[in-house]
Formats: structure tokens, C-alpha cells, sequence
């Protein structure tokens, strides 16, 4: 039983039951094809499609293990999206790789500046995280509809579309982007100090910066890499579509993101984070969005569909409500009465131990 | 042992005597009081560089079109205080005004159909808070899926703008309360006022208040100090559901119209102006006043767009998004600076 209690087995399982379901519905589902030396089929299409939101969840994670939280995601893909596809426009050949990967660059660029900002107004400002990415989830937007001129801006760019519509060695290009990033992230927190460091900023600013972190400085780190993700997830949509729609560009992408970071068990009041988690929850929810238009579920009622599931999920993933509902069929009752238990025993101790302390102090 | 009752040496308290005469707010205080300087900073500014903007119905009109988001962010206060969070309320009012509109127009009268929607977003509060109560599942994600629920409920209701043709629903949306020439509010703003008042002298000197401000604070203390934690943590996204309705059926009074797309981002709205007024999210400080006044902020910032008048949708987007930063980054100076 203990498999149950993973925190990971709830979303894995609901990944599963929504292929399934596909599988039912059309029968060719799971066959993948090579054509013209690239993969093909709906699996690969649900790697291809989820790669803006892991970039995205990748960030979240980061933030929200500090404790913070990143609105402005959106807003910096409708950004990073509107710079480049301006620029490719005003290229010579916009079919040459070098100027193509510059424009890339300084679309980049940008979005790292926007999230330093971020980091800027929280940390050194110390303004709530949720009120100081407000500001740029409003104004960002305003910035990519004045980039574009509020127009939606189409570009022809051989190389830009690859980033979001190509392949490499026959899979998807933004699958392998995706990929880097998660691997990338993976090497800097789990193989250097810096993850440690990061939910010990996460666990308590104070007590880390008093103990000798510079919890500042890891702070604006953490909306720069979001800002920094976003900004490519920003590049891979725009070039799927091969234009700039500063309005659809990221919409919503924040609430689904945080979404994606609890589903995968990080908590929203930071400290400990799970990557492997936020990536799994992040193709959870597009798998949802694919199978509800798979199974035929209308446009109406796809919402309503999204939010059942949701409901199911977190109820499932609730130990207490497994307690509650299938208590008496397993043991797991105990078990949770005896984690509350062994809590309050913690507890008590603390307090004890505290009171002890209290009287050592010199008065 | 070391006697531990004697307190401490204070400092040098000579200088203490001198200065007694200067008014010194509690820190409690400090960021109410700075928003309501800037607020007044902000309103002067307005008044020196446009015309007309000192007139009394301008500042009347801030209450008459924003008496919807008062409400919403007064029961969002409530939550906001325990350290919840509740992204439900833009839905709850697309909700509210989508079944309003469509069971009067299927010709059931006013007097079943007003209860009946306000027991709809406070029954939805409810579930939400035994939710998060019962099966420790994070407010955050618990209110998301609410709002899904509520936004997809209302899309599967109608997707279309439904127009309010009712008798009792006309009137009032044009009951008006006259002072003097031009100068009025709708009942809309009266009906948000008395909300605040309640809602304030709840907070204030109510058990159920006190018990807000300690879960707020600590809510394993609470819990330790024999406070109906379970309870006090349902009545609150209770109440809030209750307050998101309402404010549902101040919109469906404003618009005259129920569409499924009503409110959308207003939950940021709400959530915006209760921290504007000084209420820390992380729960346990901040008063209701202090989100009036984060409501009359934004509110003034749109009366500021409109007055300038020239500023195209992505300028008005960048323009407010400076506003909030300027506004926002000056309290904090002045906050800290009090401190």
C-alpha cells in the first residue's frame, strides 16, 4: 500500500486513466508512425503540445519554492513572442539561421530583464510576491500589444518555426527544448548547492540569511529563470503558429502552471519542491485539455470537465480524505493518526524544549 | 538559576518626555494611513491637471461603478486575513448573473430568484471551505477548481449575454438616492456601504473576528488555544461565496445583463485591492477600511484613464500597470520608513 501514499501516484494515475480513456474513444490512439524521418501520433503530440507549460511550471516551481509566487508568465511569453516575431519581420532574409538565433537571443534577453524586475520589486522592495508580478501581468501585456502595434504580426521563418514545429533526430524540437530545460534545472538543484539553498529561502528568508545565505540575491535568481523559461515557452508558441497574438499568447498559462507545481506536491508556502512533480502535473493538465477535445467532451462543458477532474485529483492526492472515505478499509487511518499523533508529540517537545531555553536566557 | 523576573535595563529615557505631543500611529495602522495619504495624493494630483475631475459625482461615480468589487473584496478581506486565498469570486459572479438572468427570463418571479442566487455562491463557499478544512487541500487550488466549476457551470448554462427585462431588477438598477444636483448614488452603493459597516464591526468586536485575526496569526496556536479553528475556517469561504453573489447580483443590477464571461480577472481585482489596503496575505493584519480604500485606488486609476481619454487599450494597460507600481512602491517606503 505504500505506493498509495506517494505523492506522485494520484497524477500518474489520473495520467493513465485519461490515456485509457483516449485509447476507447479512438482506437488509433496510441499508434506512433515515422514519416518523412519524424514521429507521429497523438502521444507525441501530447509531448509536443505540453512543452510551453512544463517550461512554465519548471519557473513556477523554482518561485514557489522560495515561497513566492509568478503572475506575469503569461505576460512575458505575449512579450518575448511580440520582440521576436518584430524583429524576424524586419530581417533582410528571415530565412538565415544567425540574425534568426540573434532575434532569439535578445527576445530572451528581454524576458530575463522583466523578471529581474520581479525579483527586483520582491525582493528588494520586499513588496508581496502575488502584488509585485501583478503589476507586470497587467502592464506586460500592454508592452506586447505596443511592440506589435497591436496587431497580430505573422512572420515566414524557416528557422524561427523550427523551435516550435520542428524535429530533430524525429522528435519535436520544443519536446527536447523541454527536456534541456528540465535537465538543466535538475544538474543546478539536485547536483549543486543551490536547491538546498533554495528551500532553505523558501523554509524561512530570515533564518537563511542569518545563517549566511544571501537569500536576496537567490530571490531575484529565482523570477529571472521563471521570466527566463517563460520567455522560451513565449518563442515555442509564437513560432508554432508562426505569429505574435499578444491577447491569446499565455493566457491563463499562470493559474494552470501553479496548478501543475501543487498538483506535483510543492507546496505554495515554499520550502521543499519536487521537479520530477511539477513536470508530471504540467502533462497531467494538457493531457486533460487533448482528451476533452478527443472524447468529444463540447466546447461548453470542457471547463466543467477540467474542473471535476481537478476536484477528483486533489481529493485523492487529500490523505486525510482517503482516510476518511476508505478508512475502514485499510490501514492507512492508523497511519495517519499515528503521523498526528507523533506531530503533537513533536510538538509538545518543542514547546518544552523552548521553555527551557527560555529560562537558561540571562535576564 | 538566574532570576528571570526582573525586566531588563531599558535604555536612556530622557528623550521619550520631549517628543510626546507628535502623533505616532500604532504600526497596526501605518499602512491603512499611508494608503489613505496616497489616495488623497493621487486624487489632488487628478484634480490639479484635468478639468471637472473635482466634482463630487466623479468621486461618487469611483463607488457607483466599483460597488460590486467592494463587496466581492470584503468577504475576500475575511479570507485573506485567515492567510486563505479565494479565486473563485469573478466565476461566483458570472455564475450569479447567468442563472439570474436566465430564470427570469424563463418567467420565475424576482422574489424566489434573489435568494435563490445568493444561496448558490454562499453554498459553493461553503463546499470549498469544508474542502479545504476537511481534506487539507490548499486553499489556493481548492478556490481554482471552484472557479473552474463555476465559470464552466455558467458556460453550460449560456454562452451568450442574456439581457435582464425584469420589472423588480429594472428598478433597481435605476433607484437613485439624490443629495442635490447631479450629485447621487445608486442603491448599489448602499447596499455595498452597509456591507462594509457589517463587515467591519464584525471584524472588530465579534468572538468570530478575534478568531479570524488568530488563524490569521498562527493557526496552530488558534487550534491550541481551544479556538474553533474548523469552524471559523468554513465560515469564512462561507462568507465569501455569500459576498461574491451578492456582489454577482450588484453586477446583474450595474449591467442588466447575465453572461457567462462577466467578471473575468476580477478575483485579481479583489485580491489587488485588499492588499493595497494594508492586509498581509500571509493572514492576521489588516483592516476592512484599508480595503475600501484599495478599492477606491483602482478605482481612481480608471477615473484617471477615462479622464485622460487618449490612451488606446495597450497604453491604458501600461499606464495602469505604472500607477500600481508607483502607488504601490511609494506605501511601501512610507510603511517601512514609519517602522
Amino acid at each position: 500500500m505504500t505506493i498509495l501514499r506517494h505523492r506522485l501516484f494520484w497524477p500518474a494515475a489520473v495520467l493513465v486513466v485519461l490515456l485509457i480513456s483516449n485509447l476507447v474513444f479512438s482506437d488509433n490512439f496510441f499508434t506512433i508512425r515515422l514519416q518523412d524521418g519524424h514521429l507521429y501520433g497523438s502521444l507525441i503530440d501530447i509531448l509536443r503540445r505540453s512543452a510551453p507549460l512544463v517550461l512554465v511550471a519548471l519557473g513556477m516551481t523554482l518561485v514557489i519554492a522560495t515561497g513566492g509566487i509568478d503572475l506575469s508568465v503569461g505576460s512575458v511569453m505575449a512579450i518575448s513572442g511580440a520582440l521576436a516575431c518584430l524583429l524576424i519581420g524586419d530581417l533582410s532574409n528571415p530565412d538565415a539561421l544567425g540574425p534568426v538565433l540573434l532575434v532569439v537571443g535578445a527576445a530572451i534577453a528581454l524576458c530575463l530583464v522583466a523578471g529581474l524586475w520581479n525579483g527586483f520589486l520582491v525582493a528588494v522592495l520586499g513588496i508581496q510576491p502575488i502584488i509585485a508580478t501583478l503589476i507586470l501581468m497587467v502592464a506586460g501585456r500592454g508592452v506586447a500589444q505596443l511592440i506589435t502595434g497591436g496587431q497580430i504580426l505573422n512572420v515566414h521563418s524557416a528557422p524561427y518555426r523550427v523551435i516550435g514545429a520542428g524535429y530533430f533526430l524525429a522528435l519535436p524540437v520544443s519536446f527536447l527544448i523541454a527536456t534541456a530545460a528540465v535537465a538543466l534545472t535538475v544538474a543546478l538543484t539536485r547536483r549543486t548547492a543551490l536547491g538546498l539553498l533554495l528551500e532553505s529561502v523558501g523554509g524561512s528568508p530570515t533564518a537563511s540569511r542569518l545563517a549566511g545565505i544571501r537569500s536576496r540575491r537567490i530571490t531575484i535568481m529565482v523570477y529571472v529563470f521563471a521570466a527566463g523559461f517563460a520567455g522560451v515557452a513565449g518563442l515555442i508558441y509564437s513560432s508554432d503558429v508562426s505569429s505574435a497574438d499578444s491577447n491569446a499568447a499565455g493566457n491563463l498559462i499562470e493559474l494552470n502552471a501553479i496548478l501543475a507545481v501543487v498538483l506535483g506536491g510543492t507546496a505554495l508556502t515554499g520550502g521543499r519542491f519536487s521537479i520530477a512533480g511539477s513536470v508530471l502535473g504540467a502533462v497531467v493538465i494538457t493531457t486533460l485539455d487533448i482528451t476533452a477535445v478527443s472524447v468529444g467532451v463540447p466546447v461548453e462543458t470542457t471547463l466543467l470537465f477540467k474542473a471535476v477532474v481537478v476536484i477528483i485529483l486533489c481529493l485523492a492526492q487529500s490523505a486525510t480524505f482517503r482516510a476518511k472515505v476508505f478508512g475502514r478499509f485499510s490501514a492507512e487511518r492508523a497511519d495517519v493518526q499515528r503521523a498526528d499523533v507523533q506531530r503533537a508529540d513533536v510538538q509538545t517537545a518543542d514547546v518544552q524544549r523552548s521553555d527551557v531555553e527560555r529560562s537558561d536566557v540571562p535576564g | 538559576m538566574i532570576d528571570v523576573t526582573t525586566p531588563p535595563a531599558t535604555g536612556p529615557k530622557a528623550p521619550a518626555k520631549k517628543r510626546h505631543r507628535v502623533y505616532l500611529p500604532t504600526t497596526r495602522h501605518v499602512p491603512v494611513l499611508a494608503t489613505l495619504a496616497l489616495l488623497i495624493v493621487m486624487y489632488s494630483v487628478g484634480v490639479a491637471n484635468y478639468a471637472g475631475f473635482g466634482d463630487t459625482q466623479v468621486l461618487l461615480n469611483i463607488f457607483v461603478d466599483n460597488a460590486f468589487l467592494l463587496v466581492v473584496a470584503v468577504g475576500m478581506t475575511f479570507v485573506i486575513l485567515t492567510g486563505g486565498i479565494d479565486l473563485s469570486v469573478g466565476s461566483v459572479i458570472a455564475l450569479t448573473t447567468t442563472v439570474t438572468a436566465t430564470l427570469l427570463a424563463a418567467g420565475w418571479p424576482a422574489g424566489v430568484v434573489l435568494p435563490l442566487v445568493l444561496l448558490i455562491g454562499t453554498v459553493l463557499g461553503l463546499g470549498m471551505g469544508a474542502v479545504i478544512h476537511f481534506f487539507k487541500v490548499e486553499p489556493f487550488i481548492a478556490t481554482l477548481a471552484g472557479m473552474f466549476l463555476a465559470r464552466g457551470l455558467s458556460l453550460l448554462i449560456n454562452r451568450n449575454s442574456i439581457p435582464i427585462t425584469d420589472e423588480f431588477w429594472t428598478e433597481m438598477a435605476q433607484k437613485r438616492f439624490r443629495f442635490g444636483e447631479g450629485v447621487f448614488i445608486s442603491l448599489n452603493v448602499v447596499i455595498a456601504l452597509i456591507v462594509v459597516v457589517i463587515a467591519a464591526l464584525v471584524l472588530a468586536w465579534t468572538r468570530f473576528g478575534r478568531n479570524v485575526y488568530a488563524i490569521g496569526g498562527n493557526a496552530d496556536s488558534a487550534l491550541l488555544m481551544g479556538l474553533p479553528v474548523g469552524r471559523t475556517r468554513i465560515a469564512v469561504y462561507t462568507l465569501s461565496g455569500f459576498c461574491a453573489s451578492l456582489g454577482g447580483l450588484l453586477y446583474s443590477f450595474y449591467t442588466s445583463s447575465g453572461y457567462s464571461l462577466h467578471g473575468q480577472g476580477l478575483e485579481l481585482d479583489a485580491i489587488a485591492a485588499v492588499v493595497i489596503g494594508g492586509v498581509l496575505l500571509t493572514g492576521g493584519s489588516g483592516y476592512v477600511l484599508g480595503t475600501v480604500l484599495g478599492v477606491l485606488v483602482l478605482g481612481l486609476i480608471q477615473t484617471i484613464i477615462a479622464f485622460q481619454g487618449d490612451l488606446n487599450s495597450w497604453w491604458t494597460r501600461i499606464v495602469v500597470g505604472v500607477l500600481l507600481f508607483a502607488f504601490i512602491v511609494l506605501q511601501r517606503l512610507v510603511t517601512r520608513k514609519a517602522k
